[in-house]
């Protein structure tokens, strides 16, 4: 008999510094309840998060490798999409 | 007085320490990846509880006494855990059920002691009361999932509740030095523990689909320094470092 496996979640976290929750890995549980107590100790141990969001990989819809031709490469011969055309005082550090 | 407050100390410190122990011996075996991390998790809070209690036992002690001589030195008969904590792994059933019976004393116990009179006692319970409630909500989850779960895991779930219920009333049961602390306004009220444990104890089993067992209570002597036949492998584990190389340092 094939050995039965939970599902698998992907984790994302919120740092107390950041705004935005960050994809930080994945974790197998049974269902999503059980998914936020695994990931508060697999992915928390260490103060790193005040939020936490799970969701089934399989909810995940992602893009397919065979596929970035057409998905990203019209974008790279159009420079003027970025803005670098400006010239910029040299007390901005972080742009 | 202080040989009094000592031994409370070491009654406090002594549960989480076995239990920790015991939880311990699951790091690397536990079911999978996740559950092995939470059970470590819990035994490493544990043991941080364990060495508040100590560092201030040595201190009411004086004299030679260290948190780590108090630890691994002293002898069976010394021990003030009760039997609960030394019950044996055998299956995640008996691991969770342990934790969860255990869990339901401990949320009500240190929620008292942060109100107790003794400010580095309240101050050890306040930080350690967050832990335990997350422990309680751990053991809780997983106490339901199983009970509610397959036909086997309701089954071993059930077994396991058999062997380890009548162990808890042990907790209850009031020591001279536990009234005495309690007087004084130092230690906890177990009677009022008790109602709110089996209150949770009785609505986690329910939700579980377990049933309470209808034996009788171990009346066990674990705070006064008898123990079962489980303590000796344990302190043989527990104590090898510091008896074969005595003041071994990390």
């Amino acid at each position: 008999m094939k050995k039965k496996e939970w599902p698998l979640f992907e984790v994302f976290i919120r740092s107390k510094n950041g705004l935005e929750h960050r994809h930080v890995g994945s974790l197998h549980a049974a269902d999503s309840d059980m998914a936020m107590e695994n990931a508060r100790d697999v992915y928390t141990r260490r103060a790193e998060g005040v939020s936490i969001w799970v969701v089934e990989s399989r909810h995940i819809m992602a893009s397919n490798p065979e596929h970035n031709g057409e998905l990203f490469e019209p974008a790279q011969d159009k420079v003027y999409r970025h803005p670098t055309f400006y010239d910029l005082p040299d007390e901005l550090k972080h742009i | 007085m202080n040989n009094k407050l000592y031994e409370y100390l070491l009654m406090l410190g002594d549960n989480s320490m076995i239990l920790g122990h015991r939880l311990s011996e699951l790091c690397g075996h536990g079911p999978n990846l996740e559950t092995d991390i939470a059970l470590t998790n819990i035994s490493l809070d544990l043991f941080g509880q364990v060495r508040s209690y100590f560092q201030y036992a040595a201190e009411v002690k004086g004299g030679e006494f260290t948190e780590d001589t108090i630890a691994f030195l002293r002898k069976d008969r010394e021990y003030r855990h009760v039997l609960l904590v030394e019950q044996p792994n055998e299956d995640f059933g008996h691991v969770i059920g342990r934790q969860f019976l255990y869990d339901s004393y401990h949320l009500p116990l240190l929620k008292q002691l942060t109100e107790s009179k003794d400010e580095t006692i309240a101050a050890i319970a306040h930080k350690s009361v967050k832990e335990a409630r997350y422990h309680l909500r751990f053991s809780s989850e997983w106490v339901k999932r199983l009970g509610d779960g397959t036909d086997e895991s309701h089954q071993r779930m059930q077994k396991a509740i058999e062997h380890l219920y009548p162990f808890i009333f042990e907790l209850f049961q009031e020591t001279d030095i536990e009234k005495e602390m309690k007087e004084l306004k130092i230690g906890a009220d177990l009677s009022r523990i008790k109602e709110e444990s089996m209150t949770t104890i009785g609505e986690v089993l329910a939700d579980a689909t377990l049933k309470i067992p209808e034996s009788a209570p171990r009346m066990a002597k674990g705070k006064t320094g008898i123990h079962s036949e489980h303590l000796g492998f344990i302190l043989s584990d527990l104590q090898y470092m510091q008896r074969a190389y005595p003041d071994m340092q990390w």
